[in-house]
């Protein structure tokens, strides 16, 4: 053909360059576009989406999957999967309803404690008898059901209102809700720990190649049992927001958590196959899937369609098709 | 496997003989497992041994084994469906639509049961292989193809359906979950039927092989000319058809279709009993019949400590040691 050597030209390669740059930048910024885009259509449509009542809503609910997501990229950054995490929220929601008689210090620790323990027990089978890691928090997600169940008697167990425990789900700090400040404190450093120091190196690293982090002699063992802790510590805490900010310990949440969690990381632009990801864009993943059902709710109040809740999960299975399809479509340009 | 040096000669055997071994093995181990809980319920638990507890435990394993068959297919080839309980709701929710709908040719009894059949069925089956264009066409990692549809499959069930219970009575329908022909639930047979055909499927027909050479090395069979993507698109498609008939059974057997409610869990239960019988989760190697065993497994211990008294909470942290026990054995026969 006689085009070919022309768009080896320069203006050919400019455009190649141009296009090979917005597609890198939309590939790492996407999702905060896209989220950017969301809260200015809500914004100039609804009148009372910006108030500070509908923020702290929004923040004070999504709390709990963002902790959850949280954990969840670190483990998908190391190449790993963790589907207990729901059945651990719910266990220690039981945990924290039961120990908020005491106060709102042990209500908040023993919980997250107890949500370590499970994350230590799946890391150290997952590492040391050498099982899929898909496996072993499976039965981590029975398992951890069961407990819950246990503990709380087949029902839900109501929190102590004597003490000042629910303060932690419910209560204010200027004006800024608990919960979200323990989100974005977490978050905050969650990516300081992911670029800044040698576990979030080793984290990516192994991740990334397994065997050659081995032989490299990075601690690829002690990595992921700290990454598969990391999570049940936090969805443990997302367990005792849980039992906070609803009055009780619910031994039946939390189905399903795990999977929107999975989809916020990957909503987010972490890859499933580990070695990269990005903490910031994680939030922003689980944001952008939870302001969707605040959304719908707006558009039905305003009356002129009226869509049932059911529509959300029809929508946020929708959306996470498209960014997995733009994603793929960008990521092969990208290697092009 | 140390002896195995000292029988063989060749190459060639070396590697055929501790294969053929490690496939019988296999199963053998969840057969054997099987056994053992049997025997202890024969020793142990009253009125075992009567038509009514086999057919109980039975009917109680019938849908999740007929997922977990397609579940098999799809994981064999290096895959996973988590949209099954998705699609299990999809279906149930169209069946009653069909037979209860007042559009003239459907109000007759017989045409209405039987489309009320055909097209969830074929419906759940399309969305398969949805699943299965995304992964092959977009090659996007399965368990993110089907996590759209576990998120956006019950939504629709739950949309078309408007979140409604749909109560039924219905014979002609209902016989799916309730027959029984010769005194057999006719869902039993349906799962004998499905199990022993695709176990015929994988161990005779050039599609079997296809699949486990898809799964065990895509790269190497797409060289050796199987068409990997037809294979892959089919194995979702398989196991969209089965989930469909599974959440038939369940409708009937319920008489009411509850779209919040049918198949939940399900993907994990067809997983449980998957890993179990034997079928490694990296693909390329699979043992349909050991997945039936594995299911069989799974519920007959929960029986088994339901019937001595161990509360379901605790019957769950044994489930789960079970199959992490069963996991972990196979793992060091491998090596």
């Amino acid at each position: 053909m006689a085009t070919v050597p022309a768009s080896t030209s320069a203006p050919g390669v400019r455009q190649a360059t141009t296009w090979a740059r917005a597609a890198s930048l939309l590939q790492r910024q996407g999702v905060l576009i896209a989220l950017a885009l969301l809260v200015l259509f809500g914004a100039l449509r609804y009148e009372n989406f910006l108030s500070p009542y509908n923020i702290s809503t929004v923040l004070r609910y999504n709390s709990m999957f963002g902790l959850i997501a949280l954990g969840m990229a670190f483990v998908i950054m190391t190449g790993g999967i963790d589907l207990s995490v729901g059945s651990v929220a719910a266990l220690a929601s039981v945990v924290a309803a039961l120990m908020s008689p005491y106060g709102l210090l042990p209500g908040v620790l023993v919980p997250v404690l107890v949500g370590m323990l499970v994350g230590l027990t799946n890391g150290v089978i997952i590492t040391k008898l050498n099982i899929l890691p898909f496996i072993v928090t499976l039965a981590m997600l029975l398992a951890a059901r069961g407990l819950a169940l246990i503990f709380a008697n087949n029902t839900s167990v109501g929190v102590s209102y004597v003490t000042d425990f629910t303060y932690f789900g419910q209560g204010d700090l200027f004006g800024v809700p608990i919960p979200a400040i323990v989100l974005f404190a977490a978050y905050l450093i969650g990516s300081v720990v992911l670029s800044l120091t040698r576990f979030g190196r080793h984290v990516l690293a192994v991740g990334g190649n397994e065997e050659a982090s081995r032989l490299m002699g990075l601690p690829v063992d002690r990595t992921k049992i700290a990454v598969y802790t990391l999570s049940g510590a936090l969805a443990g805490l997302a367990g005792v927001i849980l039992a906070a900010q609803f009055g009780a310990g619910q031994p039946t949440e939390g189905l399903g958590w795990e999977l929107s969690a999975i989809a916020s990381v990957v909503v987010g632009g972490t890859l499933l196959t580990g070695g990269m990801g990005s903490v910031g864009a994680t939030l922003a993943g689980v944001l952008l899937l939870g302001l969707i059902f605040n959304i719908l709710n707006f558009e039905n109040g305003r009356g002129s369609i009226s869509l049932s809740a059911y529509w959300q999960s029809v929508i946020r299975g929708s959306f996470l098709l498209i960014v997995v399809l733009l994603q793929n479509r960008l990521t092969r340009r990208d290697r092009r | 496997m140390a002896n195995a040096d000292t029988t063989v000669r060749g190459p060639a055997r070396r590697w055929v003989l501790p294969e053929r071994f490690r496939g019988v093995g296999q199963t053998y181990g969840a057969l054997i497992a099987l056994l053992l809980l049997v025997l202890f319920n024969l020793l142990f638990t009253k009125n075992f041994l009567t038509e009514q507890t086999l057919y109980v435990n039975l009917t109680q394993v019938a849908t999740v084994v007929i997922v977990a068959t397609g579940m098999t297919l799809v994981i064999a080839t290096g895959g996973i469906d988590l949209s099954v309980g998705s699609l299990m709701a999809i279906a149930g929710a169209l069946a009653p639509i069909i037979f209860l709908s007042h559009i003239p040719p459907l109000e007759n009894p017989l045409v209405g049961n039987t489309l009320a059949f055909i097209i969830p069925v074929l419906v759940a089956g399309v969305f398969g292989l949805f699943n299965g264009t995304l992964v092959t066409r977009f090659q996007i990692q399965p368990i993110i193809a089907t996590l759209v549809l576990f998120i956006a499959g019950r939504g629709i069930a739950q949309v078309v359906t408007n979140g409604n219970l749909q109560p039924f009575t219905n014979p002609g329908f209902q016989y799916i979950g309730l027959g029984r022909p010769l005194g057999v639930p006719l869902q039993v047979v349906l799962m004998l039927v499905i199990v022993a055909l695709f176990a015929w499927i994988m161990r005779v027909t050039i599609f079997g092989r296809y699949v486990l050479a898809v799964g065990g090395n895509e790269s190497a069979a797409r060289l050796a000319g199987v068409p990997v993507n037809f294979v892959k698109l089919a194995v979702y498609g398989i196991s969209g058809l089965l989930s469909g008939i599974a959440g038939l059974i369940v409708i009937a057997r319920n008489a009411s279709s509850d779209a919040n409610l049918v198949g939940l869990d399900m993907e994990l239960d067809a997983i449980a009993a998957v890993a179990v019988g034997g079928t490694p989760l990296t693909g390329g190697r699979a043992t349909v019949v050991g997945t039936l065993l594995g299911a069989l497994i799974i519920q007959l211990i929960r029986y088994t400590l339901l019937v001595h008294g161990v509360p379901d909470a605790a019957a769950r942290l044994v489930k789960a040691a079970i199959i992490l026990l069963a996991v972990y054995i196979q793992r060091q026969r491998r090596s």
